[in-house]
């Protein structure tokens, strides 16, 4: 079967692959061109641990088709840090514990970073919905809730 | 071999859709990328529609109408759908609800369907584009009825009619896990009231049926009368009408029976208010 050009901006920068027709960004990503920051946990929508943004969204990379990235801004956790300086919630994931094994870690940092961007304030119940559809199963959650609110320099006692 | 076919317009996928039986329209993809990923579609043709008119809005009339391809963040991103809040916001996760298309979730099997759910209890309308030609709205009733019988076909639009009080429209679904989770059952009640009197009561039930299911046992237990304690009774008497719950890992069918009435004697209770 013929592959399909797909072209889009990763993490800033242009890139361009083929892939197979009803591949997902996942693998496009991972195979095709070597992120490795998202990860295959279930591939059902139900971990997380693919979460990316598209267009400055979170979508679940092993749920989108890559086809349907072209030409749009695709951006991973592996584009957080600025060269050896660390995203402020990277930061605050070190500082709180908020990874054990870490396999959750860059979906739950990208849930995070789309809740930032649009709610630099947020509450405390506000994070916990962000992060709703990314499943830890090392940190019982509250030292990434915790960590969360500290990049944002709140206490998450901002009512609604 | 699965291939992804691009259209540019709705005419155009109708057109694949209609010519091709491994032909299958993908919206968000939420539920079909799943079965590609689990090695459960393997062959055909998934097709993708970039035609603006699919995710449309046109919310000033009496009658709203959605595209088909509207997601559940894009309602919930605006106020004038403010009724419909309760039934998006409670769909999946956020990633979720930036993919899952409002099409989609018409053809989500059980216990899915919530935003459906919802619908149904508004008398929406779908807007099916069968082949080449224009579009003729179908009672959600009527369409979901034909889905269960297997009948196919591209979902272009659904109509919403505006409810008159959006404090008269109730939803609710029952999850076993917060804030997130998958539906044991959902309960979506319009009960307008004329002179303290429910008029044209509607109920519907997600999870309780192979498709979202009118409650019209219930229905008729409300109509022309004012929500009080016999009224809620009777109501409460005539929950289970027609349900066909399925036992699946949320909950078994005993439970689904079980938990109904209770639920529902709650939100009508609430509705009393
Ligand atoms: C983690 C997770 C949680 C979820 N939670 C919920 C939940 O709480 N409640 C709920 O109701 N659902 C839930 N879902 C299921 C699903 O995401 C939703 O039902 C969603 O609305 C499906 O829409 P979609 O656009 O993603 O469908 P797709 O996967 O694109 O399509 C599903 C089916 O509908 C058909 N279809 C799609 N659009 C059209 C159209 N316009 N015309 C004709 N056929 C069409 C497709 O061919 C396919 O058969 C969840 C899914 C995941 C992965
Ligand atoms: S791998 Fe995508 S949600 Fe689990
Ligand atoms: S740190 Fe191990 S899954 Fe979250």
């Amino acid at each position: 079967m013929a592959k399909h050009p797909v072209q889009f901006r990763l993490n800033g920068s242009d890139r361009a692959t083929f892939v197979d027709g009803a591949e997902n960004l996942l693998n496009t990503l991972r195979r095709g061109l070597g992120d490795f920051a998202p990860k295959y946990g279930c591939g059902q929508g139900t971990c997380g641990v693919c979460t990316v943004l598209v267009d400055g969204e979170p979508h679940l990379s092993c749920l989108t088709l890559a086809v349907a990235c072209e030409g749009r801004h695709v951006e991973t956790a592996s584009g957080m840090a600025d060269g050896p300086d660390f995203h402020p919630l990277q930061a605050a994931f070190m500082d709180h514990f908020a990874a054990q094994c870490g396999f959750c870690t860059p979906g739950m940092l990208t849930a995070a970073r789309a809740l930032l961007a649009k709610n630099p304030n947020p509450t405390r119940d506000e994070v916990v919905e962000a992060i709703s559809g990314n499943i830890c199963r090392c940190t019982g959650y509250e030292p990434i809730i915790a960590a969360i609110l500290a990049a944002a320099g709140s206490s998450g006692a901002r009512r609604a | 071999m699965l291939d992804v076919r691009t259209c540019a317009s709705l005419a155009e996928a109708a057109g694949i859709l209609s010519g091709d039986r491994q032909a299958l329209l993908v919206g968000g993809g939420t539920l079909v990328m799943r079965d590609v990923n689990e090695g459960r579609l393997t062959d055909g043709t998934l097709v993708r529609v970039t035609d603006p008119a699919l995710t449309q809005m046109s919310l000033s009339g009496a009658r709203l109408e959605l595209g088909a391809g509207v997601t559940m963040a894009m309602v919930l991103a605006r106020p004038e759908l403010a009724f419909l809040h309760g039934a998006a916001r409670a769909i999946g996760g956020p990633a979720v609800r930036n993919m899952a298309t409002i099409g989609g979730n018409l053809f989500a099997p059980m216990p899915y369907g919530d935003f459906t759910t919802a619908l149904l209890a508004l008398d929406a309308l779908v807007v099916v584009q069968s082949g080449y030609g224009a579009g003729r709205p179908v009672p959600l009733e009527e369409f979901l009825a034909a889905r269960e019988r297997g009948s196919q076909g591209m979902v272009t639009a659904l109509q919403v009619p505006r409810p008159q009080n959006p404090q008269h429209f109730h939803f609710r679904k029952i999850s076993r896990v917060k804030p997130k989770g998958i539906a044991v059952l959902s309960i979506a009640a319009h009960l307008p009231l004329a002179g303290g009197r429910v008029a044209q009561a509607r109920i519907a039930y997600g999870a309780m049926a192979p498709t979202p299911m009118r409650a019209k046992g219930v229905e008729r237990a409300l109509e022309g009368r004012a929500l009080d304690a016999a009224t809620l009774a009777a109501a409460r008497q005539a929950a289970l009408e027609g349900t066909r719950p399925e036992t699946d890992a949320i909950a078994s069918a005993w439970y689904r029976r079980e938990v109904l009435p209770v639920h529902l004697a709650r939100l009508l209770a609430g509705a009393a208010r």
